[in-house]
């Protein structure tokens, strides 16, 4: 069977709830939903935001996150996958973007959500910059997330 | 082709696209830039540090040594901090 694999992107929030029940609805080989769902903190390194605004890649964001997509699928037994990631303004509080993969059981589903918001972090073309107290700026790539993603490489 | 610019590199470069066509001596990415480099301050600006410099050809992550040779779309970008 072909696994489901849903990627939006998106200005609009969205329903973690929701999400998960479109993706195991009528369903009876899930027994394991894992979620992610990355959120705008109010600071970073103790200054305060008062928002992120996203720029993406139209086009190579869907494509970047469908290719780490089928991955997943092909290294775990996983039975589903949905990832929204949101773009333009969001302040603190809302939701950032959103993982959900299903699997039999619940190894596969939290490896699978890991490897993949380790790649979105590190691969998936987007671009945050913040507006804070003292000004806007775009955000540095950090090493950890880049050591983060590494340990998923193959040998 | 088309060069794509995004996030700083956009805002230095001052487009978010543009048509280019370099000569046939701009054979790899890094070349590009080097050729870009020379167009002018706000491009100088941008590719600065060329090695900081992130780039996919048509819509693919490419290293910088990479052909570009029928490429329809180049895009240039700083790592990304997405998620």
């Amino acid at each position: 069977m072909t696994v489901p694999i849903t990627i939006r992107l998106q200005e609009a929030d969205f329903d973690l709830a929701h999400e998960v029940a479109a993706l195991s609805r009528g369903r009876t080989d899930i027994g394991a939903v894992v979620t992610f769902s990355g959120i705008c903190r109010g600071d970073e390194d103790g200054e305060a935001i008062a928002a992120l605004t996203l720029e993406h890649y139209p086009g190579m964001a869907e494509a970047e996150i469908a290719r780490h997509a089928e991955e997943a699928v092909s290294r775990w037994p996983l039975t589903g996958i949905t990832v929204i990631h949101r773009y333009g303004r969001i302040v603190p509080g809302e939701n950032i973007v959103l993982v959900v993969t299903a699997s039999s059981h619940r190894e596969a589903a939290f490896q699978g959500a890991e490897f993949l918001m380790d790649y979105l972090k590190t691969k998936a073309p987007f671009w945050k910059r913040e507006e804070g107290a003292s000004g806007s700026g775009w955000v540095d790539a950090h090493d950890r997330d880049d050591t983060a993603a590494a340990r998923w490489a193959k040998p | 082709m088309k060069v794509l610019y995004f996030a700083w590199v956009r805002e230095r470069v001052g487009k978010a696209e543009e048509a280019l066509d370099p000569p046939p001596a701009v054979a790899t990415v890094a070349d590009l830039i080097a050729w870009l480099s020379q167009r002018g301050e706000e491009y100088a600006y941008a590719f600065e540090k060329p090695k900081v410099i992130r780039a996919a050809i048509d819509r693919m992550h490419v290293n910088q040594d990479t052909v570009i040779a029928g490429a329809r779309e180049i895009a240039f970008f700083p790592p990304m901090t997405g998620g």
